[in-house]
């Protein structure tokens, strides 16, 4: 039988293995993006592909939310002429994004990620320096306590 | 299962579950969980259960309030009903306008987090410092920074493949941003750190630095706008009845046009400033060293700035506004780790979070073109390279004799990193001589001019820590790195 965990067995059961943290890439400027190598605690848990693709994905739409477009101007333009009150009715780009995010997160974690005894963490909960992904004991191969 | 401190969490439903039942590292868990701002490290105060986020010295912000308000409020009272009547009613209405516009944004300045980065977790640290001590595959170079002993504040360049300007900041324990700096009044880390505004009573980052350019614009016109209008009111009225009984008529008048004549040549000076510091995308940091400034050498360029001014502008003011990271209202989940310094004695500095009070006085200065400047220089060679940017300058001092009497701690060699450590000791203390490198102007920066002169930038030491084998290819590696980066 596969490795396979649900999440809520994961919560309640499990414990940590280890942690792998990936950190930021900063090759283009001060952007929010991740580095996309491997890591190599992960070699035997998940496809690489699948690996890079969620964190290309993440960088996606970091650059998304970061992005200076004609929105993001306009959104600039308006709050400054509402001495920026109007951000206490309304959300600004970046929250919409980051939304989008986490439900992308979650989206992966359910579909990918906990099958197969990973956790993905939200990097804004890490203050956008990593996306720490934590490593479940593998049960069925009785390891660990 | 995490108990009873779910709360206002972020809808993630993903938390640590952490076997350990207790972690001694938490806050003592009582019944009612605790919110994460009560015990957040640096010198902030919080207001109204974490909402409003301010730096601990508060008097002068009252005061820049009592002032505008006072101000205002005079000139609303005294001088409005004259100019109404016999002039037009719209300037009361403009004034009203300016003054919201003015108190809307003084307030979010103040009260806004500017982009504080939040500390690692124990976690986090603990790998990041497994990698640097694995050297294989990691180009690392140190760069002491403005590192009083025994402090060993020490920077890491972590360069992967070539262009990576990273930096690791042993005493916060995160990968820095090159922009990044760390305020001396609240020893927070923040992004894109601009300057420690007394009158605002908090710093000045990437979050709240659109906001503090309004406030100082609007502030200018609205000072201008008093002072023009009090003395025409003045004017007006001595054209009636003499100039000593309009004095006599409205009093008020005369304590306004004082204010306002002193003020308006510091705000407006400043609002010129910042619009200089804007249209070239520069922090006040960044313009007092001179990073890119073309004094300096030849390949000095901003890489941060977009080429054009309306771009640079654009960007300052109307770019995205990025969230809050340090999450001031969230409740401590009681098994999750929170940021404090590991106690297995890999910390170099060891209780530096706990007493806060080192934190103040450092001040870890990081600009990109620091790190090309450094790496400009021959990689390979094997004795320190001392690069003085600024000779010491007789700054204000009043930021360093605090500094001075606060008791820097136990010299605590970083024995974890064998490859770094001896290196870093092996780096004469005569270096950290001055002491001081305080980035912050004790006051909001006025124009060039008259800056309070700043920071004597330290010394950068770049040392190799590797086999020579590897040493040509890194040497091209971080040419090729120099190079992408200046392409930016």
């Amino acid at each position: 039988m596969a490795e396979t965990h649900s999440l809520q067995d994961m919560r309640q059961q499990a414990a940590i293995a280890a942690k792998v943290f990936i950190q930021r890439d900063y090759t283009n400027g001060t952007l929010c993006q991740f580095q996309t190598k491997f890591p190599t605690e992960l070699e035997n848990r998940i496809d690489k592909q699948q690996f890079e693709e969620t964190v290309r994905t993440l960088n996606n739409l970091y650059a998304e939310a970061e992005k200076l477009g004609g929105q993001s101007y306009l959104e600039g333009c308006l709050a400054c002429l509402t001495a920026y009150t109007i951000f206490l009715c309304i959300e600004t780009h970046y929250e919409k994004v980051l939304k989008k995010i986490a439900k992308y997160i979650q989206e992966q974690n359910d579909k990918i990620y906990a099958p197969r005894g990973l956790l993905l963490t939200d990097p804004i909960e890490r203050g956008l320096r990593v996306v720490e992904i934590t490593i479940y004991e593998d049960r069925s191969t009785g390891a660990g306590r | 299962m995490s108990p009873g401190g779910g709360g206002p969490m972020k809808d993630c439903g993903y938390r640590q579950i952490s076997t350990r039942s207790s972690s001694p590292m938490e806050s003592p868990h009582k019944k009612v969980p605790r919110r994460k701002w009560e015990t957040f490290p640096g010198r902030n105060r919080f207001y109204c259960n974490g909402r409003i986020m301010m730096g601990r010295q508060t008097g002068v912000f009252y005061l820049t309030l009592v002032l505008i308000v006072v101000t205002s409020g005079l000139f609303f009272a005294f001088d409005c009903p004259f100019l109404a009547t016999n002039i037009t009613p719209a300037v009361p209405v403009i004034g009203g306008v300016l003054f919201f516009f003015v108190m809307g944004t003084l307030l979010r300045t103040s009260f806004s987090d500017p982009g504080v980065l939040p500390r690692a977790t124990p976690d986090e640290a603990a790998d990041l410092e497994r990698q640097i001590g694995n050297t294989e595959g990691l180009s690392v170079h140190i760069y002491k920074l403005c590192c009083p002993p025994p402090r060993r504040r020490h920077m890491l360049r972590i360069n992967e493949n070539t262009a990576k300007v990273t930096f690791y900041c042993f005493s916060s324990e995160i990968l820095k941003e090159p922009r990044g700096v760390i305020c001396s009044k609240k020893s927070n880390f923040a992004e894109r750190f601009d300057h420690h505004c007394p009158w605002v009573g908090n710093c000045v980052g990437k979050r709240n630095y659109r906001f503090f350019y309004m406030f100082i614009l609007s502030l200018s016109f609205l000072t201008i706008f008093i002072f023009a209008f009090v003395i025409t009111h003045v004017i007006l009225r001595s054209h009636r009845s003499g100039f000593l009984n309009a004095l006599k008529d409205s009093p008020a008048s005369v304590l306004e046009v004082v204010v306002c004549f002193f003020s308006v040549w510091s705000i407006v000076g400043l609002s010129g400033f910042h619009t200089y510091l804007i249209s070239s995308n520069q922090t006040t940091n960044e313009d007092i060293k001179g990073s890119w400034s073309s004094k300096r050498g030849k390949e000095n360029y901003n890489p941060y700035s977009y080429g054009n001014i309306f771009t640079n502008c654009c960007a300052a003011l109307c770019g995205p506004l990025p969230p809050s990271l340090i999450d001031r209202r969230g409740f401590i989940q009681p098994d999750t780790p929170q940021p404090v310094p590991p106690s297995n004695g890999i910390t170099m500095y060891g209780a530096t979070q706990s007493q806060s009070h080192m934190c103040d006085q450092d001040q870890c200065i990081q600009s990109t073109k620091f790190v090309l400047q450094a790496a400009a220089t021959p990689l390979l060679q094997s004795e320190p390279i001392i690069v003085a940017d600024e000779p010491p300058l007789p700054g204000k001092t009043s930021l360093a004799s605090p500094c001075a009497a606060l008791p820097l701690g136990q010299p605590t060699p970083p024995t974890s990193m064998p490859n770094l450590s001896y290196e870093a000791d092996l780096l004469p203390a005569r270096q950290e001589q001055e002491g001081h490198h305080f980035l912050t102007p004790e006051e909001v920066p006025s124009p060039p001019g008259m800056l309070p002169a700043g920071l004597p930038l330290a010394h950068s030491h770049t040392m190799h820590l590797f086999d020579p084998a590897s040493q040509d290819s890194l040497h091209e590696d971080s040419v090729r790195g120099l190079v992408k980066l200046s392409s930016v």
